[in-house]
């Protein structure tokens, strides 16, 4: 049995907005049967089209979507456009004191919901996480099962600060189907990832041979192998010869298709945090 | 609030008499059945009357019953022993609605260097025993269908099925976890191999199983280690669990008429009322024969979990097809296996009935349950444009 906050449970058993608004002056469409959950929110604006004077819901999902369109639509009531636009899948969270993890991809719909309404009622492009609706949107199609496009994942990605394909899947139900974008989900986290260290710099100066030999057993242990132990798989250190770095991978990512890739990341990671020079070699442990 | 217990697929209680019979072999009669001393004796005669009774059940003899720790180990010991007795056989025939034990196992074997046939069943859960026919080889090491399906119901023709495999010379197991203490069983003239049961699913506690072995056919043990059960499966008995499940497969037997009468009854009624009561519903497994305690039912536009949740407000226990109650994004793989269209496998739930079950339980669910869709569908954007057509 999830493990839900009494103000989940409040807002799924006594849900606020329920319904239409007839002459709504936006309505934003998310989620499908297929997926298991859909939101239909419905914005209606006050006289000078200003602020958010009324929100209205229509969920099918489970406890936590109906809660977490609930708490939305009670949190943009009296916003304006662009304050509602601010309010994010986490802030949703927050609101009902915390979701399981597993369950935060009830509070992303709700966001994405707000986004397509008001892009729609402004006109502009409709944002691009339509779910499978329709195919014609902005980025690549990662998640074909779920049709979510790569800019949305690097959204989810960078603001939740997600670390492994799991998270992903549980914040955005991607890679949760078939399966068969996890390699490039796991791409997508390495390219956010390594994006988000290059702005906070905290690579050591100039290093001895051995202290540098240190760090990067450190880094090893304490910043990778973890990230590999949530996906099934591990990495032992084979040798270090100066810059040099072999490792052989283990368990899951041993024989992995990704293996490659893994090698890249964690050559990355390297570089980042202890030092340019460094090279990463995949070895037979 | 007192429990409305209807989710014994699940798990059952463990009835009085069961606990009363292995309550002492926790703090006084402690002893380790293998022992030398009196103290020890006088235990392993216990386990032997225990060892007797699941034999009963079964309509076996007591040395082809393997006390394991669960259903999940009964499977995986037969299925791993078929590869190990047949190293030269890497086929193995399964179908895609077997319970995890079976099928996760199948598909690690996949991927170590097994051939792995799954089954499809049709819409009700069936089985087309054609394609079983052509599945076979004289590559098949062994053969694992269940009994009856966990979230359905759906009772295979066992012993058809056995009699094919017979012919083709592979092995034949049977998850009979769901199957045990609700339809009667006779190995003696059975085609049956190996049988996996679990006690928790018949009011026995967790954590204990057995494993039917047919005399003569060669067992390779999994757990490996001292020389209990004939050595094939090593480890200090458990020997409080092993006397309960005796006492339950005793019970079992004792009851077994109730089952497919008195429950099949309450199932059958609860089945009709929501039938006619809730509209936009239906049977997942409806036209196929069905374990007499279960009731899978599917209501369009509306999500499992929520329909839980609000069950439960009123202490009913129930479990569901949808994909959010696991944490896992698909649905249940046995409805999918069954092309239930996603429409109807995400508000399937699944009530699963014993001989504890009452008549007004039955009543409360039939009242409570026609509000909780009427008002997931008022909320959902697909029940409101049905509710208008
Ligand atoms: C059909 C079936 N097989 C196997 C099992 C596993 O049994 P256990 O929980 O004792 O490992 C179950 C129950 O969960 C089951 O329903």
């Amino acid at each position: 049995m999830w493990d839900y906050t009494d103000k989940v449970k409040e807002h799924f058993l006594n849900p606020r907005n329920v319904g239409e608004i007839e002459n709504a002056d936006a309505v934003g469409e998310v989620g499908s049967l297929a997926c298991g959950d859909a939101l239909k929110l419905f914005i209606k604006l006050d006289d000078n089209k200003e602020r958010i004077v009324d929100a209205k819901f229509q969920t099918f999902g489970c406890g936590s979507a109906i809660a977490s369109s609930s708490a939305l639509t009670e949190m943009i009531k009296g916003k304006t456009l662009d304050e509602a636009l601010d309010v994010t899948n986490k802030e949703i969270a927050d609101f009902l004191g915390g979701l399981p993890e597993e369950k935060m991809h009830c509070s992303v719909m709700g966001q994405e919901a707000l986004e397509v309404a008001i892009a729609k009622y402004r006109g502009g492009p409709v944002p691009s996480h339509d779910h499978g609706h329709d195919h014609e949107q902005e980025g690549e199609i990662v998640c074909k099962c779920f049709g979510l496009t790569d800019g949305f994942l690097r959204k989810v990605i960078a603001s939740n600060k997600l670390h492994t394909a799991e998270q992903v899947t549980h914040f955005t139900k991607a890679g949760g189907a078939c399966g068969g974008c996890i390699p490039k989900i796991k791409e997508l986290i390495a390219e956010v990832l390594g994006e988000q260290a290059k702005d906070e710099p905290r690579k050591p100066g100039k290093l001895t041979n051995l202290r540098k030999m240190q760090l990067i057993q450190e880094t090893l242990e304490k910043e990778i192998r973890p990230l590999l132990w949530a996906d099934g798989g591990d990495l032992e250190l084979v040798d270090i010869a100066g810059a040099n770095v072999q490792i052989a991978f283990r368990k899951a990512c041993a024989g992995c298709v990704s293996s490659g890739y893994t090698a890249k990341f964690v050559e990355q990671k390297l570089k980042d945090l202890v030092s340019d020079d460094i090279t990463v070699e995949e070895v037979e442990g | 609030m007192k429990e409305i217990y209807l989710d014994n697929n699940a798990t059952t209680k463990v009835d009085e008499a069961v606990f009363e019979e292995m309550r002492p072999y926790f703090t006084e009669l402690y002893g380790n059945p293998s022992s030398m001393h009196f103290f020890g004796g006088q235990v392993q005669k216990k386990v032997d009357e225990a060892r007797n009774r699941v034999a009963s059940l079964l309509g076996a003899q007591p040395e082809e019953i393997i006390f394991t720790a669960c259903g999940t180990e009964s499977d995986n010991s037969a299925i791993r022993s078929a590869l190990e007795v047949f190293p030269e056989k890497r086929h193995i025939v399964t179908s895609r609605v077997e319970h995890p034990a079976v099928l996760t196992l199948c598909r690690n074997l996949s991927k170590r260097g097994c051939r792995i046939t799954e089954l499809n069943v049709d819409s009700a859960g069936r089985l087309d025993l054609g394609e079983l026919a052509r599945a076979l080889d004289d590559d098949t090491a062994i053969v694992s269908l269940m009994y009856a399906n966990n979230e359905t119901g759906v009772v295979f023709p066992i012993e058809e099925i056995g009699a094919m495999v017979k012919a083709k010379g592979a092995l034949f197991h049977t998850d009979a976890v769901q199957a045990v203490g609700k339809i009667p069983l006779n190995m003696a003239t059975s085609t049956i191999d190996m049988l996996s049961l679990s006690g928790h699913k018949l009011h026995a506690p967790k954590g204990i199983g057995a494993l039917y072995l047919r005399k003569g056919v060669p067992f390779r043990p999994f757990l490996v280690g001292g020389h209990q059960e004939r050595s094939r499966r090593a480890g200090t008995e458990a020997t409080s669990s092993i006397i309960a499940l005796g006492k339950a497969c005793e019970q079992a037997a004792l009851h077994m008429e109730e089952e497919n009468t008195r429950v099949l009854a309450q199932r059958d009624r609860l089945e009709r009322e929501l039938l006619t009561l809730i509209p936009h519903a239906r049977i997942n497994g409806g036209g196929a024969e069905r374990l007499p305690n279960t009731l899978s039912i599917a209501f369009e536009f509306v999500e499992g979990e929520a329909i839980l949740l609000l069950l439960s407000e009123h202490g009913i226990c129930a479990s569901s097809g949808s994909a959010c109650t696991s944490g896992s994004l698909e649905p249940s793989h046995v409805l999918r296996a069954m092309g239930v269209p996603f429409t109807c496998a995400h508000g399937s739930i699944r009530f699963s009935l014993s001989r504890f079950t009452t008549d007004a339980e039955i009543d409360t669910v039939i009242r409570e349950l026609p509000p909780i869709i009427r008002r997931l569908r008022e909320i959902s954007p697909f029940g409101r444009e049905m509710l208008v057509k």
